[in-house]
């Protein structure tokens, strides 16, 4: 059912969070379906039909996913997809009925309360859509809060606090109260709180949907500066297909409680595994996700003084440099610097008619 | 939905034949006419009984905490009486910038002048000192059970209705219990206030912590909050602005019981003043003591009010230094100290002198007597016919009433016929140009204003009662109200709640009639709007008592007496709730219809009155319980219902007559908030609001 096409760095790096057949079950006995707490079912999608047909909510069937060290891992879904919900599961917000969250190769779910309130203080933070600040503290209390809580002293969480406020951007507003913020700068704030035990595991919980797109845009642009600093471990959860794809890592689709499709942004625009992920797709324009990577030939002559450019060039970058060179463009990644391959000017025409047809043909698909 | 509506009206035209074949029929039937005395059960005696063999073993306990609270009591009056006026009024002015700024600052100032220069001072600290003491332990009891009620939902379940029963249960009715188990003295008045006082905490309480959104929790949980950290620093905090409108409520409450309790008598305290020179038909003084009352409610109001929604320390972008955050106190500081000294050098800064008081009460009274005098026949006649045309056909029927005396001739056959004539009529108009509800209201209204509340046979009222608790709040308000009523009848408090549900339906009427006309005026007009506000913030704050005071003035003792001071009360919430429900319609929907061409008539008839019905429906709602909740005060100025029962109980000290009077004015005000708040609750669903 899950269709894992991933051939991505990442699955070359440590695991940190591990998410194993979680499930979530609402309803008035969700316990009777799991005869063990592992959440390994023979059938998951036959379990979750019996469970829905006796009047409970499947709000996750069967998830698992790995998330790497140093990772942004976005879960993308619409809403009652269940993404809130295993988000939740992971830091057990939400009890999950059955499966296995672990991180560092320890069983979240069989962790005791005071163990969780200590791995919540020192690994996690959480990024919430409606920024969950507290309306009686000042942004510097607000940010202070997680670490107050710890018992840190006051001198210190202040330095501590001090420094996440300059990293998202808020110095001058340390004594404001968050009703006298805008809404972008309530989710920095939000942003800066979650970062300020300096954890390992960052969720995010659609931080950027209350905001207008403008802004929107410019949290991601910030968001991914900030994460080119820390490298941390993200879950980041969101229901807009084009935000997934300008952060993602890897990307998991959920759809009614089951993950569809995991992979990097790439591989589920070219390659969707049903009509379902086929319809996020067919809008997505392609000449600002293809890479110069993706469309690369081997060189079928010298390739001597022709202009090169990185391999995560996207098409619409590329465009203007293969007009001004006639016998094509050298591509080389980002990383090393190697040379990968060409672009000429036929193949990125070609690339690019390939590309309009098969959206044509998914968006013909995801019809039927 | 209009075979529906037909059959419902079929129903009530049977009902209405119903009632009138029971009153027909009780004309040779007694035990139709009156519940039958052989059927009235000896609860009164049970309970007193009851109360005696109470008293007799725990009786100890009970005055040994009274006498434990005289300490506390004590020591707080002494501090009170021991202050210099000048620290008093810099202190309590103090409080209000702190509250409000410099406008309550001018307010407290000149209202504790009016105390000092009228000469209430003394009296004034005596009421402060019950308040004092139970508004803290109100404070306290209410939270803690608001605690209990947030985290236990059994505990909830079972606070809530009694909270209920307290509110509603007259405060004159629990005074008598108190009275028996504590004795007299100050003490009655401090725990029967915070008996009523609490409540409003608890709620708000509940209603606070229940109403932090789920994200601030989680936010606190996934900051590693344990549970105390999560209640004390995320909970509490967040909360903190309605659990303050509760301490705002049960100040107020507070101070409305400590009134009412000094009829009791024993405190030399501002209620005691005002009813005691009421008694001696001393107006002028009443009232300039009442003025204090009034004074301290809206003070204190002001001030908790302030407290509670306090928000400027937020605006400033600079942090605020330590001399700013406590400039309070360092003022407050000072200002003791200085004005202390001083109070010691000079005598009249330490007691007010008398030679200083200006009390205006006798030209007041000649005032008064100027007016009653020259003006007797516009106020006799405004009684009389209130008296003649409303309320005694209402009581006992037009058929009693008409008299030579009264309308100036004779009942005759050809009336009646003229009158069955008229209102057929009328239904027929309203049914059509209405609806079919309209014409069972108007065929209603003819009836009970032919024949009398009183004259309705009990048989025929529980019937319509229990049928309308079916129709607003299905079978389980049929139950109640059936349980309410049989309580009414088997304790044999039947005829003298009939008495009330006439006082308090009459002046429910009048008030939100009168009050709903108002409303929709200030709705439409802003000019309007802004005269009515602070004159419903008044009558609200004022406690009920004083509310008498004028009326009684005008119009002596009497039922219309009783119905004005009701009216006065209860027309509040009709006018606010009426406009708040017209000003705060769906802008899109009243473009909508202007842009149908609405004329302003069609716009209110059809389109705003429709959709505000349900907010209206809340503020009749309010209407009722403010009228309830007046009912006893104006019990005090000459009824003859419940009230009058519950005040009989508590001059002779009977438990028992006392407390079902009580519990019978709670069953009648708790019926009528369910049947309304059913009907509310049907019409937002109609309308698809939540």
């Amino acid at each position: 059912m899950i269709q894992e096409t991933s051939s991505n760095e990442f699955d070359k790096g440590d695991v940190k969070l591990s998410c194993r057949d979680v499930w979530k079950v609402y309803g008035a006995t969700p316990d009777k379906y799991f005869t063990n707490r592992s959440g390994r079912v023979d059938d998951p999608v036959g379990l979750a039909e019996q469970i829905r047909s006796d009047g409970h909510i499947v709000a996750a069937c069967d998830v698992s996913f790995d998330v790497h060290v140093g990772e942004i891992f976005v879960i993308m879904g619409l809403s009652g997809s269940g993404k809130s919900t295993v988000v939740r599961s992971l830091s057990r917000l939400v009890e999950p009925t059955a499966g296995e969250v672990i991180l560092d190769d320890r069983n979240l779910l069989e962790a005791s309360k005071k163990e969780l309130i200590d791995i919540r203080r020192h690994k996690m933070g959480m990024v919430f859509q409606s920024f969950g600040l507290l309306p009686h503290l000042t942004v510097m209390e607000n940010i202070a809060f997680p670490l107050k809580l710890q018992g840190v002293s006051l001198k210190e969480r202040q330095e501590k606090a001090q420094q996440v406020i300059e990293l998202v951007g808020l110095e001058g507003r340390e004594s404001s109260h968050p009703s006298q913020l805008s809404g972008g700068q309530q989710q920095r704030v939000g942003i800066a709180r979650s970062l300020a035990v300096e954890p390992e595991l960052w969720f995010l919980d659609e931080p950027f949907s209350a905001l207008d797109p403008l802004i929107r845009r410019q949290m991601q642009d910030e968001f991914l500066r900030i994460q080119q600093m820390l490298h941390k471990s993200i879950v980041f959860i969101t229901h807009d297909f084009m935000e997934a794809l300008r952060i993602a890592d890897r990307m998991a689709i959920m759809r009614d409680g089951v993950i569809v499709q995991i992979g990097t942004p790439d591989e589920l625009v070219l390659h969707p595994a049903d009509s379902y992920v086929a319809e996020f797709t067919s809008d997505v324009p392609w000449i600002r996700v293809l890479t110069a990577a993706d469309i690369a030939e081997q060189p079928s002559g010298p390739v001597g003084g022709l202009p090169s450019v990185d391999g995560d060039t996207t098409l619409e970058d590329l465009l203007s440099v293969v007009c001004g060179s006639d016998d094509g463009v050298v591509i080389k990644s980002p990383a090393n610097g190697d040379t990968i391959g060409v672009v000429t000017q036929k193949g990125l025409i070609e690339a690019l008619a390939k590309g309009v047809e098969a959206q044509h043909v998914d968006a013909s698909a995801s019809k039927l | 939905m209009s075979a529906r509506m037909d059959r419902t009206f079929w129903i009530w035209l049977g009902l209405i034949l119903y009632i009138l074949a029971c009153v027909f029929l009780s004309r040779d039937i007694d035990w139709l006419k009156s519940y039958p005395e052989a059927l009235v059960l000896p609860v009164a005696p049970v309970m007193n009984n009851g109360m005696v063999a109470l008293v007799d073993s725990f009786g100890s306990v009970f005055r040994a905490i009274s006498w434990a609270m005289t300490w506390p009591f004590t020591w707080i009056q002494q501090l009170f009486h021991w202050l210099p006026w000048p620290v008093t009024m810099a202190l309590v002015a103090i409080v209000a910038h702190a509250a409000q700024g410099y406008r309550l600052v001018i307010f407290a100032l000149i209202s504790m002048s009016y105390m000092l220069i009228t000469g209430y001072w003394y009296q004034s600290m005596n009421s402060l000192t019950l308040v004092a003491i139970s508004v803290p332990l109100a404070i306290l009891v209410g939270f803690g059970f608001g605690v209990w009620g947030f985290y236990s939902k059994r505990a909830e379940r079972v606070m809530m209705p009694t909270l209920d029963l307290l509110q509603t249960v007259p405060a004159f009715a629990y005074l008598i219990p108190i009275l028996l188990l504590f004795g007299f003295g100050p003490v009655v008045g401090v725990i029967a206030s915070l008996l009523f006082s609490f409540p409003p905490m608890v709620r708000n309480t509940v209603l606070g912590l229940r109403g932090v959104s789920a994200v601030v929790i989680e936010s606190g949980l996934m900051s590693g909050a344990t549970r105390a950290q999560l209640f004390w620093q995320v909970r509490l905090p967040s909360a903190q602005r309605q659990i303050l409108l509760g301490v705002n409520q049960a100040t107020m409450a507070s101070l409305s019981m400590v009134i009412v309790a000094s009829i009791i008598g024993g405190t030399d305290d501002i209620g005691w003043e005002v009813l005691s020179t009421m008694r001696k038909a001393l107006f002028g003084e009443s009232l300039l003591a009442g003025i204090v009352i009034a004074l301290i409610a809206m003070l204190m109001d002001r001030i908790t009010w302030g407290l509670a929604i306090r928000e400027s320390e937020y605006n400033n972008e600079e942090p605020p230094t330590w001399r700013q955050r406590h400039r309070h106190w360092i003022v407050a500081g000072v200002a003791f100290v200085a004005l202390f000294s001083l109070s010691a050098i000079v005598p009249a800064l330490h007691k007010y002198p008398e030679a200083w008081q200006y009390n205006p009460a006798q030209y007041l009274n000649d005032a008064i007597n100027y007016i009653i005098i020259n003006y007797r026949e516009v106020i006799e006649t405004i009684k009389t016919v209130s008296f003649f045309y409303l309320m005694l056909p209402t009581r006992i029927g037009l058929e009693q009433t008409v008299s030579p005396y009264t309308w100036g001739f004779e009942m005759t056959a050809a009336f009646t016929f003229g009158y069955v004539a008229l209102f057929i009529g009328l239904m027929g108009a309203a049914f059509h140009y209405i609806s079919s509800r309209a014409a069972i209201a108007v065929a209603l209204f003819g009836t009970i204003y032919y024949f009398g509340l009183t004259n309705i046979p009990w048989l025929a009222m529980t019937v319509v009662f229990i049928f309308l608790g079916w129709r607003l709040g299905g079978w389980k308000l049929a139950l109640g109200t059936s349980l309410g009523l049989a309580f009414l009848l088997l304790t044999g408090s039947w005829e003298v709640a009939v008495l009330s549900l006439y006082m308090c339906g009459l002046a429910v009427i009048v008030s939100f009639v009168l009050g709903g006309a108002i409303g929709i005026w200030a709705a439409h007009n802003d000019r309007v709007s802004a005269i009515v506000r602070p004159i419903n913030d008044t009558l609200q704050t004022m406690p009920l008592f004083v509310l008498l005071i004028p009326v009684v003035m005008l119009f002596k003792i009497g039922e219309f007496t009783a119905l004005i001071a009701i009216v006065a009360y209860a027309i509040v919430p009709a006018v606010r709730y009426v406009e708040h429900g017209l000003r705060d319609l769906p802008e899109d929907v009243i473009e909508a219809a202007t842009a149908m061409g609405c004329t302003g008539r069609q716009l209110l008839f059809q389109v705003k009155l429709p959709l505000a019905l349900p907010i209206i429906m809340l503020g009749l709602n309010q209407t009722i319980m403010y009228a309830i909740a007046m009912l006893v005060i104006a019990a005090l100025v000459g009824t003859n219902d419940l009230g009058q029962q519950v005040y009989i109980g508590l001059g002779d000290g009977d438990f028992g007559v006392g407390m079902i009077a009580g519990f019978g004015m709670a069953i009648i005000a708790m019926i009528a908030d369910r049947m309304t708040q059913g009907w509310s609750k049907g019409k937002r669903q109609e309308l698809g609001i939540s």
